[in-house]
């Protein structure tokens, strides 16, 4: 049995203490996975207050009223959201229309109940919730490519390769219309874009090849005992044109060899993202250093750089599907947001780790430890 | 009304579909204000008070459209809003502004998908500039 901690944020008393009553006794259960769940609530009356016990209590599921009497529930939204806290949030609303909205608004992160409601239909929608608690957190134990996450996979792609289409398209039709006025010229920049545009969406289908392959890895994985120093070398040979394009200097440390037991294509996925990206996001005139290395218990792979670093708040994001960085520094650069995530799937796949370390404006520097005596998943 | 005089604040997290729309509205006889970002924007409308605007949805986040229209009405309740996305042609799942309970709670005047005509674009930007 595992107890969910509820957080009812309303400002009517009623509401409260009906949500209270209505869980005390409920269950929710799942024979078939042998689990089941029970509920403990806690009660805010102020946005302000259901804050509190958020950072306090880390509840799983917030029921939120949107219309409080200090600050709103957008804002409280709006906070768990930037945290980053792992909470279901089910907004609680006198609008019974606001789910279309809702439901476009997020792709599985909130939900909402109209008021008012029957205790029957509070309990079936913790049920449902919980249901969702409880596939995410299989979801996270297995790994697991389950429907939900190759729903939300394939919506995000779409968005991805619409964008490009809809920007070409817009300038074809400026072309066509002459919209810019007479001179040659000032089409120049359109057709500049369309191409960069264009080469977006090839290293796009690039990275979604790299993905397959990762996803597909246990029955084509080719695992022989090979030298991680060559492949390092190998790599940083090929980015070579590009860093001295970018003025960038590319270092190899490390005693050579470093044997492992892996498959070469999938050890040259993880050098070549974590070498591309440390140019990529670097400073001209900077370095990048790789380093293998191993002790008795891991092999490790630094790529350290001098590039324009990561904020801690965006740490934790950067090695999930399609996110990319969006700032000042970084809306020159292109690029998919999908390296990093292959990079951590295959890291997983070997049971090993990656983790990063950053300053802003400094650098970043990425490890990846792979385990010698655990054999690959 | 004097379209000279009016500046419409354009939030988009894609470049070139700026750059476009930016064209487009110029071409209409408007002003613009260009913000690529969620916080951008909110910083833009600190020192500045656009006649009208048009948020993208999905830009830092999937919702970064809404917040920034819950904020921007906050700041000015009369500034008409219209939120641009190319949601529903992906889902299928429509959006109804119109109806009474979703604007109290988005608070956007207008949805449009971000294909829409340049022609019905106009005509609806005229629309809400002129109710206020």
């Amino acid at each position: 049995m595992s107890t969910l901690k509820i957080l009812v944020i309303d400002d009517e008393p009623g509401i409260r203490s009906g949500v209270s009553r209505i869980l005390k006794n409920f269950r929710v259960d799942y024979p078939f996975m042998e689990e089941a769940f029970d509920f403990e609530t806690y009660e805010a009356s102020t946005g302000e207050a259901g804050i509190e016990i958020i950072d306090k209590n880390q509840p799983d599921i917030v029921l939120l009223d949107n219309k409080l009497p200090g600050i709103q529930g957008v804002e409280v939204l709006e906070y768990i959201r930037k945290k980053q806290l792992n909470i279901i949030v089910v907004m609680i609303t006198s609008y019974a229309s606001l789910e279309l909205a809702v439901k476009v608004t997020s792709v599985g992160a909130y939900d909402f109940i109209p008021k008012p409601f029957t205790p029957q239909e509070l309990k079936s929608s913790i049920e449902n919730i919980t249901k969702r608690v409880f596939l995410r957190k299989m979801t996270n134990k297995l790994q697991d490519t389950g429907k939900q996450i190759r729903f939300q996979f394939l919506s995000v792609l779409s968005h991805e390769l619409k964008a490009p289409l809809n920007s070409i398209e817009g300038y074809l039709r400026m072309i066509k219309e002459r919209s810019s006025g007479p001179s040659l010229e000032s089409y120049d920049f359109a057709v500049d874009r369309m191409l960069e545009r264009i080469k977006g969406m090839r290293t796009l289908i690039l990275d979604l090849l790299d993905l397959t392959k990762v996803e597909s890895g246990k029955s084509k994985r080719d695992v022989k005992e090979l030298n991680l120093f060559d492949i390092a070398r190998t790599a940083i040979d090929t980015m070579r044109p590009y860093s001295i394009q970018r003025d960038i200097r590319l270092n190899l440390h490390g005693l050579d060899p470093v044997k492992v037991n892996a498959d070469s294509e999938e050890m040259e996925i993880i050098f070549n993202n974590l070498i591309s990206n440390a140019i990529k996001y670097n400073k001209e005139g900077g370095s990048v250093d790789c380093t293998v290395r191993e002790n008795e218990h891991y092999i490790e792979i630094l790529v350290e750089d001098t590039g324009i670093g990561i904020n801690q708040e965006d740490l934790n994001k950067i090695f999930d599907d399609f996110v990319r960085i969006k700032s000042e520094k970084t809306r020159n650069i292109t690029g998919t947001g999908l390296g990093l995530a292959i990079v951590k799937k295959l890291v997983d796949n070997y049971q090993g780790k990656i983790e990063v370390t950053s300053q802003p404006d400094q650098g970043s520097k990425f490890s990846v430890r792979l385990p010698i005596d655990k054999p690959c998943l | 009304m004097n379209k000279q005089n009016k500046t419409i604040l354009l939030v988009d997290d894609d470049q070139d579909y700026l750059y476009l729309l930016k064209s487009k509205i110029e071409s209409f006889g408007y002003q613009t204000l260009l913000a690529e970002s969620q916080k951008e924007a909110e910083e833009l409308i600190e020192k500045s008070k656009p006649d009208l605007a048009i948020l993208d949805l999905m830009m830092e986040n999937e919702d970064s459209g809404f917040i920034l229209c819950y904020k921007i009405k906050k700041k000015f309740p009369e500034l008409p809003i219209i939120i641009a996305t190319g949601v529903a042609a992906e889902t299928g799942i429509t959006f109804d502004i119109n109806d009474e309970n979703n604007r109290k709670w988005i608070k956007a005047d207008r949805f449009l998908e971000k294909g829409i005509r340049s022609e019905k674009l106009k005509e609806e930007i005229e629309k809400l500039l002129l109710k206020i």
